[in-house]
This record gives C-alpha cells, structure tokens and sequence, in this order.
C-alpha cells in the first residue's frame, strides 16, 4: 500500500444556474492571455448537448483515455509508445482549433471613431487568429439553455448511446447544466502521452501540472486527454491546463471557480488512496464495474493501519485530519451520492459529481403531482427512463445502477426534510427506504443544502517548511512554469516572434506588478480596464483631448 | 591557398560549428521556455497532415544518407562490400526517393506557410529566415543531385567533399579539396552552413529534443512540488537567467 493524498472537487449539478460566473473568473485569472484565447480550462456545457470542444466525448473520432487490452493490459487509445513517435510529425487526433472555435474580438473602435453618417456604426467581428473579418458561426457554449439544439443535440454522443430516442422537441425534452474542469485523475492519460515527460502528477496532492520549460509543444497530451482538457498554446507553442489553482489550494483557499461559484456547489477536500491499486482497478475489465473499482482505491482516512501507512509515508498529521474532515470522502465514501464522470475512459478521473435530480423534478412539476413527496419521486426516478439513462451514460458507463441510487437519496433528503422544515413529524420509513439513517440524512443536507463555506473546502495548506515562505506564494503563478506566467505581451516582438524573452505580464494575478501601471493596451488605441490599477488616466482610456483653442 | 578559400572552406565552416554548438547549449540554459516545435496543427490540419510526415520522414532519411555518404570513408563501405556502382546506385535511388518526399512536403509546408492565413500570422521573422535557408539549401542540393548525379556522369563527392568535412573535423582543414567540386553543390554546401549557423535560434532546436526516452519512461510521471521550486526567495524570472530544469530522475513511478 502505498499512500497517497489526492486534492479532488464534487459539483453538485442540482444547483447550478449555468450563469458561467466560473468560467469567466477561471478565464481573467488563467487564460486571458494571447494563444488561449479559445481554451476554458473551467467550462459549462448544457446537456443534452455535444459539448465544448465539439463531440469530445465521441472517443471512437478522437481516441481519448485508455482502452483495454485482450489481455487486460491498458493501452492509450491513440496508441502505443512507438506509434505515438511516428506520429509525431502529425497527429492524428488533434483537435482543430474550429473544434473549440475560432477566437474573435470586435471592432470596437467602430463605434467611436466611424464618420457621422446616416447608418449607426456597428461593430464587425474580428478573428483573432487572422485579424479579419469573420462570422461567428461556433463558441464555447454555442448550444447554451438548448440554443440551436434542434439542430445540434441529436449529435450528442450520449444519446446516440441511449436505447430510447429522446426527442429534441422543447416540451419534451430535460436540461440540466454541466461544469467540467480538468480531472486530475489518477491515472491520467495526458501525463503518459507526454513523449517528453514535461506533464506530471504532483505527489503531494495530486494535482497534474505542464512544466512550461520542459514542454516542447508535441501536443499529444491534447489528444490523449478524453476530456480535452489540456489545451494547446499557439502562440508559444506549450500545452497549458487547469491548474486546480495550485497557488491558492497550497494556502489551503479553495479555487477560483469554487470561490465564485453563484451556485456554492464545489466541495474541495482530499481524498487517501492507494497508488499502487490504481492500474489494475483502471485494468478491470467490465465498464460497470469501474465505478466499485475507483472506490476500492480510496482508502478509508480513520483505518489506523491507512493512517499509520500514511505517515510512514511522510504525511503531515494536519493532512490526515483534513482527510478524515474531507466533505469528499463523505460524498463519495459515506453517503455514496457522488460519482464520477465517464469511468469509462479509465483514467480515474477526480472530480465528480452529484447527478442532478431536477429533470426528474421537472417532469413531476409539470403534471402538477407533488414534487417533493417521496413515493411520487421514487415512482418517477423508476419509470423516468430517458433522464437516469442519459444520466447513467455520463457517470457510470451506461450503468443506471449507481445513479438511481444516488438519486433516490436526493429524493429521500428531500422529503424527509420538507416535513422537518414544515414542523411535522419527519417519516423514518423515508431514509430507510434508501438505506439511510435520519441523522445522515440531516447532516447530509447540512453538507448539501446548508453548504456552509467551511464544511465545502477543507483545504490543508501546503508544507513548506523545507521549501520556502508561504509569503511568496502569491507569486507562484509567474515563477518559471506556471501558464500563469502570462504569455508575452504585445511588446515581445524579438526575431523568434511571440514565444520566448521577457513575458508582460498580463494576468490580474500579477497585479502587485502591475502597480506601476497597466498593461500594454490589447490593441493599440484602446485599454483593458481588467489591468487598470485604479490610479490615474491612462493613454487610450479616454479620447485625446482637442488640442488647446480647438472648438467643437 | 587563396584568402577566399581559406574563408569559405575553414573559417566559415568553424565559425558556423562554434556558433552552432555555443548557441544550443546557451538557448538551452537560458531558453527552455521558448524550445518547442511550436506545433501549427491546430490552425490547420489537411495540408499539415501530408505535408508533415512526407517533409520530416524525408529530410531524416536525406540526414542519415548524408551521414553515410559524407563521414564514412569509402574504403570502409568498400571493407565491407559496397562497391562503386552499389553505392552509386543506392545513394542516387534512395536519395531521389528521399529527396523527392522532402521536397513535396516542403513544398506544401511552404504553401501553407504563405497562403493559409492563420499559419501565416503565426510566421515569425525566423521561421521565414529559416525557411529561406532550409529551401536553399534543400534547393540547390537536389540542383545539385540532379544536374550531376542523375543528369550528369555522376560526381564523386566522396573524393572531395567527405574528405574535406573530415578533415575538418579531425581539425586538419584541407580547403583545396573544395577547389574543384561544382557550383551547386558549393553552393549547397555554403548555404547548409549558413543555416548551421543560424540554427540554434530558429524553432529547428526541436531536432535536439526528440523524445527517445518516451520509449523507457514509466507512464505515468510523479514529481514533487519541492523538487522543482528551489528555496528562498523567488524565481528568476525567465528571459536572459538561468532556468533549472528538474532532474529527470524524479520521474518515477511509485
Ligand atoms: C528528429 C526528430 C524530429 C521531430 C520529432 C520533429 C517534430 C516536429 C513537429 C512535432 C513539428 C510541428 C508540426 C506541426 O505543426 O504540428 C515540426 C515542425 C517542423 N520541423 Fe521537425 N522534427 C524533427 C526533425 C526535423 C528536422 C531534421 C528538420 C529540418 C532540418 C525539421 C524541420 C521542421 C520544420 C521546418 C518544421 C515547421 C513546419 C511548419 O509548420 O511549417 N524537423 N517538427
Ligand atoms: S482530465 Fe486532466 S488529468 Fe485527466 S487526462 Fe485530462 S488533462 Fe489529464
Ligand atoms: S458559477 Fe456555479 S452555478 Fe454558475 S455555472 Fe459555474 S458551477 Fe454553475
């Protein structure tokens, strides 16, 4: 057994508004920066809906994850080490960049700067990749709240799984939001694509980082991940990707996205498992039973043998105690409501979720029966075949097993405690009925429900007594190899272009550094407020003044 | 000797392998950041996904042929069999065929370095010196093939130009075997150097890290976050100070 801790994040889908308010935090702290400009390292993609990039769940088109062998070995699915090398002068998998979309700005100066005329100015979309004119035909989050999805749904790759056809139709059909940031998984497929060794995954907590020097641009990763959650860098030529906030979670902070999030429904804590079980439970051979498989890794934190493992391995007792305090361990371990998004791709991925029980609700409501009674529920999550398989297809290979059950306990939670709230006398036969007990029913809607900020992050700080103050830590992000570091700014015009020499720092991150002033404007003429310091005028954030004795 | 020959055939040569060497190991210290094969896949793919593989597989076979040909003495291959005509025959058929694939793929890497927009935004000064270059020299050395080899009589370059390299780098330059040896392939040979020269600083330092050790890593790669961080006070900042890279030893599996 060989001990280790896994910095791991739950999202609670019930709850979330698709108000993007993480993506948008995610982007002006990590990738608003040139060469990124396309990349969400934290996105929210409505379902049913082909997500963002395009189809990245269509495995058999972009050979994502692992796959197993006849002889229960695991094999990257875009193939072994040595095809990988032949196909390094291209690769055959490779997102395009129009599978994500093509980055593009406006012409805002239009807007001020356009000769009086009997027509108001518009502003035109502009590539950012050409610089010319474009028309906007894909983004993001393009089939946001099923915009379109008439057209583009039927393409969902989970669908295309479910036995039943769901029909696009908007009276019939059920929508529920789906935040994604990478995985961190334990058995990830980006680090052994990496032909150089530049990905790794921390020891410490598990977090998987690009080292910035060692990377030299094979985009592998990009393709192996089946989540497609490393992004590649076009303008410096490096792979970048969500970095879990490392600078904040090693100050024991939860992430940007977490701290942002309108919904509160990120829960960050960690999670013990047994490095040495990761690959024959990632090697099992049934997809059914890669769930029950990535549980038997965990370990449990109050086992005094894991904990007496765990400190032989040299774990600090205040990490043990955030281990066992861990609102995960709870989730996934305890009350079992968590589970993990496409185990089927087998790379142990870490971030789960708690299937959202709305749709089911949502149907319920509509026929006006009482959608928080729990025979009504547990009648309809047992009929309603069409949102628990799509449901299933997402967190448990098509298993609809798991999700029921985890519904069910929602539904239970539900009604159990609308009699509490109401004063009556809450119905036992209710928690029973999914295995429960009153009282983890109430603390299991303190955690879910009440979701108070410090029983959501249970983040240890980071030891750094052998390495160096924790001061300092602010700054991590623009030390050498974090994408923090702000790709170089618009002056960075040496004879190699855009990519190495003194980067600009154009990060709010790096905001101390910018006290001096502000960054270079994003295009000439005009100024990013985003790094305005507040103090001052600054060129290009106001007209230029009429020059003295001019009049209007 | 004359002082033009002196120049072209000893000192350029010099000053182009010094300036080659010192300038790999200096971007290497100070520019890990920057060393990447800058990939262009993401911008466009159709043209790249031919263009590419035939280029690179081409211009590797063009590399191992021009390793034979010009560093083993012909009395070697003669040791070992290889007689004048086999030698003749293979070096001219394998070198067409190479040649042939290198020259398509650079020709459609051109295309789609001037003419597909977004690639061609992303063309820094240096890729357009380097492709100047690398055209040229490929250019004149299949003039050169060509006119010669194929066309031609066929020239025996491993009478004059392999031993002249060879001299070079037994340190004992003899430039007068240069004396004779026709335009295009001097023309080749000077044009090849010149991209030595300028080598380190283009994107084509990505030659020097291709990943054979991809081959006998373990998959999946652990490194602590102290190990890389370093004590004290803050990092250098990247530019022109030195940036450490983590030892590959920590790559371990556990
Ligand atoms: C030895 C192993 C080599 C490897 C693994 C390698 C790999 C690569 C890769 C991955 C790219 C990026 C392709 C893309 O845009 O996606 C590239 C581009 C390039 N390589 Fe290589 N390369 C090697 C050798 C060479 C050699 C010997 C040369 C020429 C002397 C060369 C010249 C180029 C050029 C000119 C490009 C830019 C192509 C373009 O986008 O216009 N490479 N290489
Ligand atoms: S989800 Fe993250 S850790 Fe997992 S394979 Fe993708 S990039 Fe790697
Ligand atoms: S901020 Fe929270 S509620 Fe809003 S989209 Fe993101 S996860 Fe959902």
């Amino acid at each position: 057994m060989r001990v280790m801790a896994q910095m791991s994040m739950i999202m609670n889908l019930d709850k979330c508004i698709g108000c993007h308010t993480c993506s948008v935090t995610c982007k002006q702290v990590w990738t608003n920066r040139e060469g990124v400009e396309y990349a969400w390292f934290n996105n929210v993609e409505t379902r049913p809906g082909i997500g963002y990039p395009r189809l990245y769940e269509d495995q058999d088109r972009w050979k994502g994850g692992w796959s197993r062998t006849s002889r229960g070995r695991l094999k990257l699915k875009s193939g072994g080490r040595i095809s990988k090398l032949l196909h390094i002068f291209s690769n055959p998998d490779l997102p395009e960049i129009d599978d994500y979309y093509e980055p593009w700005t406006y012409d805002y100066d239009m807007l001020t700067k356009a000769p009086q005329g009997t027509q108001s100015p518009v502003a035109r979309p502009k590539s950012l990749l050409t610089g010319k004119n474009m028309d906007i035909k894909w983004s993001g989050n393009w089939d946001d709240n099923l915009g379109g999805s008439q057209e583009t749904a039927a393409a969902d790759p989970i669908l295309a799984t479910m036995s039943e056809h769901v029909k696009m139709e908007f009276e019939e059909t059920f929508m529920f939001y789906l935040p994604r940031i990478c995985e961190h998984c334990l058995n990830p497929a980006c680090v052994a694509a990496c032909p150089s060794g530049a990905m790794y995954k921390r020891e410490e907590d598990g977090i998987v980082l690009v080292d910035q020097d060692a990377c030299r641009g094979w985009r592998m990763c990009v393709s192996a991940c089946p989540y497609k959650k490393v992004y590649f860098n076009h303008k410096t030529g490096k792979a970048e990707k969500c970095t879990l906030c490392y600078p904040l979670i090693e100050q024991g902070k939860p992430t940007i996205c977490s701290e942002t999030c309108v919904g509160r429904l990120r829960y960050l804590g960690l999670m013990l498992y047994d490095a040495d079980a990761v690959l024959a439970a990632a090697s099992i051979e049934n997809d059914h039973d890669l769930l029950e498989a990535q549980r038997s890794v965990f370990l449990d934190p109050f086992d005094p043998a894991v904990i007496a493992a765990a400190k032989a391995e040299g774990m600090a007792d205040d990490w043990i105690e955030a281990a066992q305090n861990s609102p995960i361990y709870k989730m996934i371990a305890d009350y079992k409501i968590a589970l993990p998004l496409h185990p089927e791709y087998r790379t142990m991925p870490m971030v789960w979720y708690i299937p959202p029980l709305s749709p089911v609700v949502d149907v319920i409501s509509s026929t006006n029966s009482d959608g928080e009674d729990a025979r009504t529920l547990f009648a309809a999550i047992d009929k309603l075949r069409i949102p628990v398989e799509y449901l299933a297809g997402l967190f448990s290979a098509g298993d609809v097993a798991p999700v029921e059950s985890s519904l069910r306990k929602l539904a239970a939670m539900r009604s159990y405690m609308r009699d509490i709230n109401l004063g009556r006398q809450p119905d036992e036969r209710i928690p029973a009925r999914v295995g429960m007990t009153g009282t983890t029913i109430q603390e299991m809607y303190r955690l879910l429900a009440i979701a108070k900020y410090e029983d959501r992050y249970v983040i240890p700080k980071a030891h750094v007594e052998t390495a160096r103050e924790l001061e300092e830590l602010g700054c991590s992000l623009d030390t050498d190899g974090g994408p923090g570091m702000g790709g170089p700014g618009e002056n960075a015009k040496g004879p190699y272009g855009k990519t190495p020499g003194m980067p600009l720092n154009a990060t709010v991150d790096n905001y101390n550094e910018m006290r001096g002033g502000p960054t270079t404007p994003s295009s000439p003429g005009r100024m990013n407020l985003l790094g305005w310091n507040g103090k001052g005028a600054v060129d290009g954030m106001f007209p230029p003044a009429a020059p003295a004795g001019a009049t209007e | 000797m004359s002082a033009l020959t002196f120049l072209l055939w000893v000192a350029y040569p010099y000053a182009a392998a010094g300036v080659f060497i010192a300038g790999h190991v200096l971007r290497y210290r100070y520019d890990q950041f920057g060393w990447t094969s800058r990939s262009s896949q993401t911008y466009e793919n159709r043209l790249l996904r031919w263009a590419s593989p035939m280029f690179h597989y081409g211009i590797l076979m063009v590399a191992g042929g021009h390793l034979v040909g010009l560093f083993v003495p012909k009395q070697w291959l003669a040791f070992f069999g290889v007689t004048e005509q086999i030698y003749h025959l293979g070096a001219t058929g394998l070198g067409s065929f190479a040649a042939a694939l290198t020259v398509a793929g650079l020709g459609i890497l051109l295309y789609r370095r001037r003419f597909v927009d977004r690639v061609r935004m992303a063309t820094t000064p240096m890729d357009v010196v380097m492709y100047v270059l690398l055209t040229g020299a490929i250019g004149f050395g299949t003039i050169a093939t060509v006119a010669y080899q194929v066309v031609g009589g066929g020239y025996d370059y491993r009478e004059s130009i392999s031993p002249w390299i060879r001299s070079l780098v037994f340190f004992q330059p003899d430039p007068s075997l240069m004396a004779g040896v026709p335009l295009f392939f001097q023309l080749h040979i000077l044009t090849a150097t010149t991209l030595f020269l300028l080598w380190p600083f283009t994107r084509l330092v990505h030659v020097f890290s291709a990943p054979v050790g991809y081959l006998v890593r373990p998959y999946i790669v652990y490194r602590s976050r102290d190990a890389h961080r370093g004590t004290g006070a803050r990092q250098p900042r990247r530019g022109w100070a030195g940036s450490q890279l983590p030892t590959r030893s920590s790559d371990r599996r556990p």
